[in-house]
C-alpha cells in the first residue's frame, strides 16, 4: 500500500516542508492524540464528575501536573474487564460472529465474482458499477432495509407462508441469522471488487491450456483459478472481518438481546452506563485484537504490490 | 477470459445482484404504500413523503448533516489532497511510516474506537460539542479516503509535464494548479463525492462526537428505527438513496464523457503531427 517513489535526494523548499506538516499535524492532532488519551483513560478511575474519570489531565499545570497524574494510573478497568465474563465474551463471540460471516460472504460473493469475470468484457464497466453503487448508499438505510423483511409479519415470512413452505412465520430478527445477513449484505462489495480484480487480471491461456490437456472444468477451477484467485480472497476477507469485529449497527438493528459483540458493549458501556475508563479499555484491547489482522493484511498488500510492481 | 456467459454464470450474477438490490427496491416501494402498515400493501400514495414536509426536527437534522457533510467533504478534499502528494511525491522524510500508518488506519478501525476517541479529545480540549466537533471528526477520517483515492489517481501520472513545466521556470505552486491538478481532479472528485455520502451516512462517529442541537439525519433515523419501521423512514431513506444514486451516476458519465473527450483530443494532435 505505501506506494515510495525514489525521487532524487530532494532539496526541500520551505513550500515542501509545509506541504508535509499541514496534513501530519492535522493527523497527528486528530487521529494519533486521540488514541493516546483513550489509553490515558484506560488506565484511570471511574468518577462522578464531569467529566466522569479522574485524574483529569490539565494540560496548565505542565510537566509536573502530567507526572502526578501518571502516578494515579492504574489497571484496574483492565482487570475488571477479565473479571466479568461479559467482555471476554462479547470479544470472543464478535470473532466468531465476524469469522463466519465472512465466510458465508466468501462463499457468496466468490461466484458473483467469478461471473463478473467471465461476462463479455462489455457488460464489465456496469457490473463493476452495480456492485460499487450500494458501498455508497447509507449504510443504516441497508440495514433497516432488512429489518422489514425479516420480521415475523414481514416480507420474508409472508412471501414463504404465501408459498406454503413454511406453516408459521420463521424468527429471523433480532438473533444471530440475522446479523449474518446483515454483514454479508454491507460487506459484499468489500469482498467482491478485490476479488474480481484478481480474477480478471488471471491469464486465460493457463485454463485453456488445462483444457486441452483433458482436465475437466471444476478440477481446471480447483488446481488453477482458484489458487491463482487466493490473494483476491485474502484482501477481501480481511476487508470483511476487520470492521465487521467491531460493527454495532448490524448487531444492535438486526441482533437479538443475547447477540453479544464488542461494538455495542462498548457502546452500552459508554452511553448507558457512562462508564468511560472502561469503554475506553475495551477500545484498546479491541485495538489490541484488531492489529494482528491489520498488520497481516499490510504485509499481503505489500507483498501482492512488489509482485505486480 | 472473454469466452460466453454459461448459465451457471449468468444465475449466480442475476441472484447475487438480486440480493444486492432486492432490499432497496422493497424499501423504495413501500415508501409509497397508502397503508401505515409497513408490510401490508394498502395502495399507492404519496402522503408519507407530503408528511415530511411538515416534520420540522427532520428537516433540521436534514440541514445540520448537509452543512456538516458539505463543509467536511471540501476540507477533507483540501487535507487528502496534501496527503496523497506527500504520500506519492515527497519521497523519504523523518516519520514517513506513522504517516501512512495514519492514513490507512482509520480505513479499516472500527467506527466505535474512532468516535470515543475523538470525543475524549474534544471533551480534553474543553470543546462545547456540537456541529464544529462533527465536522472535524468526519473531515478527520473522509481525509484518509480522499487520500487513498487521489494516490490512485496520482501513481499512475506522467511527470514529465510537470517536469516541463518546472524547466520552463514555473513556480511549484502554478504547476500544481495549472498541470498536477487538472489531470487529477477525477480522483480529487470522486474524493469529495466519497467525503460526502461518508459524511452523510454515518451514524457512530456523529453519536459520539456531537452535542445538543446537532443531532443529524441518521442519528434522527436510528432513533426513530429503534422504534419500529414505519413509512415516514421508508420515504426518508428513499430520498437519500435517490440523492446519492443519480449524484453517482451523473458522475461516473461525466468523468467517462471527459475521458473519451480526452481521448478523441489526444487522437486528433498525434494526427496533426503525422
Amino acid at each position: 500500500m505505501d506506494q515510495e517513489q525514489n525521487t532524487a535526494p530532494t532539496r526541500r523548499t520551505l513550500g515542501g516542508w509545509l506541504l508535509i506538516a499541514v496534513p501530519y499535524l492535522w493527523l497527528l492532532i486528530l487521529f494519533l492524540a486521540p488514541f493516546l488519551i483513550v489509553l490515558k483513560i484506560s488506565l484511570s478511575e471511574v468518577a462522578v464528575a464531569i467529566p466522569p474519570y479522574l485524574p483529569t489531565f490539565d494540560l496548565a499545570e505542565g510537566w509536573a501536573g502530567f507526572t502526578e497524574s501518571l502516578s494515579q494510573l492504574s489497571f484496574e478497568n483492565y482487570i475488571w474487564l477479565t473479571e466479568d465474563d461479559l467482555y471476554w465474551k462479547s470479544y470472543l463471540s464478535s470473532v466468531v460472529i465476524a469469522g463466519i460471516s465472512t465466510i458465508l460472504t466468501l462463499l457468496l460473493g466468490y461466484p458473483i465474482a467469478y461471473g463478473m469475470a467471465r461476462s463479455p468484457q462489455a457488460w464489465r464497466p456496469t457490473l463493476l458499477m452495480l456492485v460499487i453503487l450500494p458501498f455508497w448508499t447509507s449504510f443504516l438505510i441497508r440495514v433497516y432495509a432488512w429489518i422489514g423483511i425479516l420480521k415475523n409479519e414481514g416480507l420474508l415470512n409472508q412471501l414463504l407462508l404465501f408459498l406454503g413452505v413454511i406453516d408459521e412465520p420463521l424468527v429471523i430478527l433480532n438473533t444471530n441469522i440475522a446479523v449474518y445477513i446483515g454483514i454479508v449484505y454491507s460487506y459484499l462489495p468489500f469482498l467482491v471488487l478485490p476479488l474480481y480484480a484478481s480474477l480478471e487480471r488471471l491469464d486465460g491461456s493457463l485454463l485453456e491450456a488445462a483444457e486441452d490437456l483433458g482436465c475437466p472444468p471444476w478440477k481446471a477451477f480447483w488446481n488453477v483459478t482458484l489458487p491463482l484467485s487466493l490473494p483476491g480472497v485474502i484482501a477481501g476477507c480481511f476487508l470483511v472481518f476487520i470492521p465487521a469485529v467491531g460493527e454495532f449497527v448490524i448487531p444492535d438493528l438486526l441482533g437479538g438481546s443475547n447477540t453479544l459483540m464488542i461494538g455495542k458493549t462498548l457502546w452500552v458501556e459508554f452511553f448507558n452506563n457512562r462508564d468511560w475508563p472502561v469503554s475506553s479499555a475495551v477500545a484498546v484491547i479491541l485495538l489490541l485484537i484488531l492489529v494482528i489482522p491489520i498488520v497481516l493484511f499490510q504485509n499481503q498488500q505489500q507483498k501482492m504490490s512488489e509482485k505486480n510492481g | 477470459m472473454t469466452r460466453g456467459p454459461t448459465w451457471f454464470n449468468i444465475t449466480s450474477l442475476v441472484l447475487g445482484f438480486s440480493f444486492l438490490y432486492l432490499p432497496i427496491v422493497l424499501l423504495v416501494i413501500y415508501s409509497f404504500n397508502a397503508s401505515r402498515l409497513v408490510t401490508v400493501w394498502g395502495g399507492f400514495s404519496t402522503q408519507w413523503y407530503v408528511a415530511l414536509l411538515d416534520n420540522d426536527q427532520l428537516l433540521d437534522a436534514a440541514w445540520v448533516t448537509l452543512r456538516v457533510a458539505f463543509a467536511s467533504a471540501c476540507i477533507a478534499t483540501v487535507i487528502g489532497t496534501l496527503a496523497a502528494l506527500v504520500l506519492v511525491r515527497s519521497g523519504r522524510f523523518p516519520g514517513r511510516t506513522l504517516f501512512s500508518g495514519m492514513i490507512f488506519a482509520p480505513l479499516v478501525m472500527p467506527e466505535v474506537i474512532l468516535g470515543l476517541s475523538l470525543l475524549l479529545l474534544f471533551v480534553a480540549m474543553e470543546q462545547t460539542r456540537g456541529f464544529w466537533t462533527v465536522m472535524l471528526a468526519h473531515t478527520t477520517f473522509a481525509s484518509c479516503y480522499v487520500a487513498v483515492v487521489v494516490q490512485s489517481r496520482l501513481v499512475g501520472f506522467d511527470k514529465s509535464m510537470e517536469e516541463a513545466a518546472e524547466d520552463l521556470g514555473c513556480p511549484p505552486v502554478k504547476t500544481f494548479f495549472l498541470i498536477t491538478l487538472p489531470i487529477i481532479l477525477p480522483g480529487v472528485i470522486a474524493g469529495w463525492m466519497l467525503a460526502f455520502t461518508l459524511s452523510l451516512d454515518d451514524l457512530v462517529i456523529a453519536s459520539f462526537t456531537t452535542g445538543p442541537g446537532a443531532t443529524t439525519l441518521p442519528m434522527k433515523i436510528y432513533s426513530q428505527v429503534r422504534l419500529g419501521v414505519t413509512p415516514e423512514i421508508n420515504a426518508v431513506c428513499t430520498i437519500l438513496v435517490a440523492f446519492v444514486t443519480t449524484g453517482v451516476i451523473a458522475a461516473s458519465i461525466a468523468t467517462k464523457r471527459q475521458q473519451s473527450q480526452r481521448e478523441k483530443d489526444e487522437r486528433a494532435a498525434f494526427g496533426a503531427e503525422g
